[in-house]
């Protein structure tokens, strides 16, 4: 099938030099006088890193806000559990970073897949992010003389990362969070948590409002505005066995694409090397250990399969270290992508290790022989003592097991540069958009692009969308458009409270990973993509014939909440393989198998497939349609990635 | 390592904030390296394959860092062993034979939602009463104008790390909110960034608190149930800012 | 604030903001600084419970020099003011100080009281139906509101005992406190009693002492270390030497066997008061 281009995909990129565009094109940008920024109703949906820092500056800024979260609580929302650090080229180490090289790295490090002129701004509002997190009182790593630490992450050859100990992401969200709850308190900012978002509105084209769920009383209700930010995250858990929290999900990206928006890039998404192999079969999450215990652990695995001794048994001359072996200059350092792919293969060629037999060793004896005992536990003694709540074995005399695990998606909803999807008044920030990564993200990357997003690029573009809409009011909640959507979604609870059906939802959403995993996982090849393909409608068909769903819709129900989104991860895990089906090439987080070196690298198709997927959805049970966005370079050579 | 053992599970049901609650008992067979939540997911599964409705509990993260999750294990707040969330609790903290006494936190300002989950929306009254530094997106200085002592920041990152999962309230006789309030005002009252604000902050936060939660009396319950094990000592620095704030504030707004 | 749609899961606050009073005042009306209230009550009465317990030393001495110490405590000033001014000022003060001690305790454990019954469950003051399990919290610091009703009770009890006389009877001799207190502890159920009570204090200062630090925010990570070593020595000292008084009557160790006056209030002080001089 020849993909063929459409004026949808325009990203409508400004022109001029790269490294002056954002700034020349804050000037061209409409503006909303201050006085009329109250006539304006927002709603942003999430109230992550991304959200809550959006809301926060929109509040600020005088637009009238609300604010959705599914949570308790803004400040639960998951960008709460990254660990590592922020990237910020501010260059303070003085080892020769830039806005440029920041980019630089960012486009090479996403394999070329991402656009260029978002990427770009993305490096030069990095610095800013750091200026306002220290100013809200994060606490970021300082050195003795009081200034702040950085440290290199990742494999990036400067020092650019920014972090508080192990809690980066914990302490820049309670930051956004601490202003989103300055503007609550000013009434900017309307707060309404436990209310899960279960549409979107659109209304001649244009997005005019959300249907939501209060999760405690079930209440469906509809909110209009005139514009809708959706900040929801990313999709992981579509592999039910991921670092993401439980309640992440894809819905509200999920609903907005039924409602018109394009979905980009589904097939990206990022395998994290280093995390806690499951200990059984009911195992509800993986735990991450920090990317950073491969500067000092050596991976390896018994050389003979189906090895039954304990591992301080196995001679030196009997153990595999496997990735020492193949890339001798990178050694245990390689990228994520590697790493998890190299895991892969030893595991599945019977190597693996630990009770399952689904893990690899990570072994921290050579590097206590050497600093001690005590310089590794400064260094990694609470990841340490993580491991030994998890896994009840203590790393000081017992290598860790680890095993790689779904943890980003680089894919998501299409946006243009003023990170507005293909909906007009209808736009995703943070990992629910799938703009700055291109088929692989950075270390570090991630906390960057959400608070971007947030705090210094959305409040811009916002308004010269708005501008044009000075005097409309927004669509009332009693148009005809919010009544069919609220009955559509009364319809949908009931059907699912009425299958009489046998199984719980996570026992599909468990099968439906599985098939996610082994297929649309570290390695997928054809034959795999076009099983899955007809292994899931199958599974689904099953779901919504033999899901058991208990209690009412107007109590808090968990299972209500779930069976939504995993019926969702449904339509998703399908489009993903069609995605990673039609891109043959192999790029960053998308590995074809079909599409390797000699030597087991990803093979990019430059020619071919250097552009971005964005599908159309045309219906339930009606193929999506593939568009396309071609990607140009005008700033960063290509190049093949070794690191033999 | 994979042991099985069997245990009793004695949980609170509660239909709903005004519905009389009960416990319900229910025997349970785990591996011990099973986490605490993934032994009551295996319960509810069971429960959903008899035909009864789950047992509500929340959790989200379950890496002890987003404090969704939050459970009264036989009488402790988030179980036994120290410094660890109910997420990362641990089958292999149990023995054969043990009975489980699971119920929610409570205070009058924790009400109880459904089952285990309660409502903890107070604490986010006391952040939203001043648990924050007034900076405007793109009103920051260059961050390394002001450089913070590494003894500072380092104390203060030892209060920023609490995680807001009430089990403070929980854990305390008094129901006192002493420890959470104290950590985000000693948290902030530690930076140079947040002295501008430290007396308003302190006393604003500090009455919101006392609309809600109960008074302190220095029992150090709270420390014990803490997962990230935040210091008593933030108490006493709250308890003296507090005093300070009111004579502060008046001076001031000029009334001395 | 906090939009919930369903006002039925709206957190009601356990109490409404009241109208502020001036300043100083204002700071009595939160928790906190009634808590402030608290310890600087507290480091009076422990202070003046401390000084009491080692002015009382005197009965080892004897009954003219525990007479002597009596009527210095009365004559404090001097011939400056008029005599017993002072220690009436003492006594209204300590009379104030236990006062605002009491109603804070009692104001303060109603709020907490208040912020724990949840939404109307559980009956009685149990906050956990399952039983609790305590870790830090000691059993001195649990019993604060039992230890402080048995103390305010004994205070009645002992002044009415040996400031009032009023079951001592023809015994009571105003003005000589060794023959009060050798014969009111001489009856075993009065030792007892006695002895009860002062464990009740020292469990209370025991907790109270070390509270004193964290309610005041008194705290220096180099010094915290000393804290409860500081309340437990001020705790037991007082129980020591308040124990010594009815253990050592009821041994027999003070007793009005080798007492050189006699016991009246009119020749008997006189007397006392010359064996005093002439020590």
């Amino acid at each position: 099938m020849e993909p063929t281009p459409t004026p949808l995909l325009d990203p409508k990129v400004p022109n001029g030099p790269i490294a002056d565009m954002w700034e020349n094109h804050k000037f061209s940008m409409n503006l909303v006088n201050p006085s009329n920024k109250r006539k304006f109703e927002v709603i942003v949906v999430g109230t992550g890193l991304a959200g809550a820092s959006a809301a926060a500056t929109l509040g600020e800024l005088g637009y009238r806000v609300k604010s959705f979260t599914f949570h308790d609580s803004p400040r639960r929302a998951h960008s709460i559990a990254a660990q590592g650090g922020i990237n910020g080229a501010k260059n303070y180490p003085n080892d020769g970073d830039s806005v440029h090289r920041l980019f630089y790295d960012t486009v090479k490090g996403g394999d070329y897949r991402s656009r260029e002129a978002n990427v770009h701004r993305l490096a030069e509002v990095s610095v800013n992010i750091i200026d306002q997190a220290t100013a809200q009182g994060v606490p970021f790593a300082r050195d003795y003389g009081g200034l702040l630490d950085n440290r290199s992450f990742g494999g990036a050859q400067v020092s650019r990362t920014f972090y508080a100990r192990g809690q980066t992401g914990q302490q820049l969200l309670l930051g956004a969070y601490s202003a989103l709850m300055r503007q609550v308190a000013a009434g900017s900012v309307e707060l309404h948590n436990r209310s899960e978002l279960l549409d979107v509105v659109v209304k001649d084209g244009r997005a005019c409002g959300i249907v939501t769920r209060d999760l405690l009383s079930g209440e469906i209700t509809p909110h209009s505005a005139h514009a809708v930010v959706l900040a929801t995250g990313g999709y992981g858990n579509v592999y039910f066995l991921s670092t993401n929290a439980m309640m992440c999900n894809v819905t509200a990206a999920w609903r907005a694409h039924r409602r018109g928006a394009l979905f980009a890039n589904p097939c990206y998404t990022q395998i994290h090397p280093t995390c806690i192999p499951a200990s059984d079969d009911f195992q509800s999450k993986l735990t991450l250990m920090s990317e950073s215990l491969r500067n000092d652990g050596r991976i390896w695995v018994p050389s003979a399969s189906d090895e039954g001794r304990l591992p301080g048994d196995i001679p030196e001359a009997e153990r595999d270290y496997y990735l020492e072996r193949k890339y001798p200059a990178f050694g245990n350092l390689v990228p994520r992508d590697v790493a998890s792919r190299n895991a892969k293969t030893v595991v599945d060629a019977g190597h693996g290790v630990g009770p399952l037999l689904n893990g690899v060793y990570l072994d921290f004896a050579a590097a206590i022989e050497r600093d001690g005992h005590d310089a590794i536990a400064a260094r990694y003694g609470n990841l340490f003592d993580m491991y030994q709540r998890i896994t009840g074995e203590t790393p000081y005399s017992t290598p860790m097991r680890i095993y790689p695990a779904s943890h980003y998606t680089m894919g998501g909803l299409w946006v243009d540069y003023h990170l507005m999807t293909n909906v007009p008044g209808l736009y995703a920030i943070g990992e629910a958009n799938f703009s700055d990564h291109g088929a692989n993200r950075l270390g570090a990357s991630a906390l960057m692009q959400g608070l971007a997003d947030g705090y210094f690029v959305l409040p811009y573009t916002i308004g010269d969308d708005l501008a044009d809409l000075l005097g409309d009011p927004v669509v009332p909640t009693n148009d005809p458009v919010f009544t069919s959507a609220v009955a559509g979604i009364e319809d949908e609870t009931g059907r699912w409270l009425s299958t009489d059906g046998t199984r719980s939802v996570d026992h599909f959403h468990r099968e439906l990973g599985r098939m996610v995993w082994d297929n649309i996982g570290m390695a997928r090849n054809e034959r795999g993509l076009r099983q899955v393909l007809s292994d899931i409608p199958a599974l689904r068909e099953e779901f919504c014939r033999d899901v058991r769903v208990l209690g009412s819709a107007n109590t808090l129900n968990q299972s209500l909440e779930k069976v939504g989104r995993v019926a969702d991860f449904f339509d998703l895990a399908e489009l993903m393989a069609r995605d990673a089906l039609e891109r043959e090439e192999s790029c960053g987080g998308h590995f074809r198998e079909e599409h390797q070196t000699t030597e087991g690298e990803a093979r990019r198709d430059d020619e071919n497939f250097s552009h971005v997927a964005a599908w159309e959805w045309n219906g339930p049970d009606i193929a999506q349609t593939r568009h396309i966005e071609e990607l140009t370079f005008d700033n960063v050579a290509l190049s093949q990635r070794s690191y033999k | 390592m994979n042991d099985t053992i069997s245990v009793t599970i004695k949980v609170w049901r509660q239909e709903n904030p005004d519905a009389p609650g009960r416990f319900e008992t229910h025997p349970q067979e785990i591996t011990t390296d099973a986490s605490f939540l993934e032994m009551l997911d295996l319960l509810n599964e069971q429960l959903n394959d008899r035909g009864e409705e789950p047992i509500v509990f929340e959790s989200d993260c379950r890496e002890g860092i987003c404090g969704t999750c939050g459970l009264m294990i036989n009488g402790r707040a988030h179980g036994p062993q120290k410094a660890t969330a109910t997420c990362q609790l641990h089958m292999r903290e149990f023995e054969d034979g043990d009975e489980i006494v699971i119920e929610p936190f409570r205070a009058a300002g924790f009400p109880v939602i459904r089952d285990l989950a309660v409502d903890r929306s107070p604490l986010d009254h006391i952040i939203e009463s001043g648990g924050f530094i007034s900076v405007g997106s793109g009103a920051a200085p260059d961050a390394n104008l002001t450089p913070v002592a590494r003894e500072a920041a380092e104390k203060a990152f030892d209060a920023a790390a609490c995680i807001g999962c009430g089990a403070c309230v929980a854990a305390c006789p008094n129901s006192a909110a002493q420890l959470f309030t104290s950590a985000k005002v000693g948290h902030m009252a530690l930076l140079p960034q947040g002295q501008p604000e430290r007396w308003s902050r302190t006393e604003a936060m500090v009455e919101v608190m006392e609309s809600y939660f109960g008074s302190c009396t220095n029992h150090g319950e709270c420390h014990e149930a803490c997962p990230k094990e935040i210091s008593l000592d933030f108490i006493a620095y709250l308890n003296r800012d507090y005093v300070k704030a009111k004579v502060k504030n008046r001076a001031l707004s000029g009334q001395r | 604030m906090v939009q919930s749609i369903r006002e039925r899961y709206r957190v009601q606050p356990v109490r409404a903001h009241k109208r502020n009073w001036p300043f100083p005042l204002n700071i009595y009306q939160s928790a906190v600084g009634r808590k402030w209230v608290m310890a600087l009550t507290g480091i009076g009465l422990v202070g003046f419970v401390l000084i009491h317990m080692v002015g009382n030393l005197h009965v080892y001495e004897g009954p003219a020099r525990m007479y002597e110490y009596a009527e210095t405590l009365r004559t404090l000033g001097g011939g400056l003011v008029p005599k017993g001014l002072i220690l009436w000022l003492m006594r209204f003060g300590l009379a104030g100080m236990f006062a605002l001690h009491l109603h804070a305790a009692i104001t303060l454990k109603d709020m907490s009281r208040h912020s724990s019954e949840d939404s109307g469950i559980m009956s009685g003051a149990k906050k956990y139906a399952g039983g609790r399990d305590h870790i830090a919290a000691t059993y001195a610091s649990r019993t604060m509101r039992w230890t402080g009703p048995i103390i305010a009770l004994y205070l009645l009890f002992h002044l009415a005992d040996l400031t009032w006389g009023w079951w001592l009877g023809p015994d009571f001799v105003r003005g000589d406190p060794y023959h009060n207190v050798a014969t009111s502890l001489a009856s075993l159920p009065v030792a007892a009693l006695y002895v009860a009570a002062n464990v009740a204090l020292a469990l209370h200062i025991f907790h109270g002492a070390w509270s004193i630090f964290q309610s005041l925010g008194v705290n220096n990570p180099r010094y915290n270390h000393l804290r409860r070593g500081l309340a437990t020595g001020i705790a037991g000292l007082i129980l020591v030497g308040n124990l010594s008084f009815p253990i050592l009557t009821q041994t027999g160790l003070i007793n009005e066997d080798n007492r050189p006056c006699p016991v009246n209030d009119s020749t008997g002080l006189v007397c006392l008061a010359e064996q005093a001089e002439g020590h």
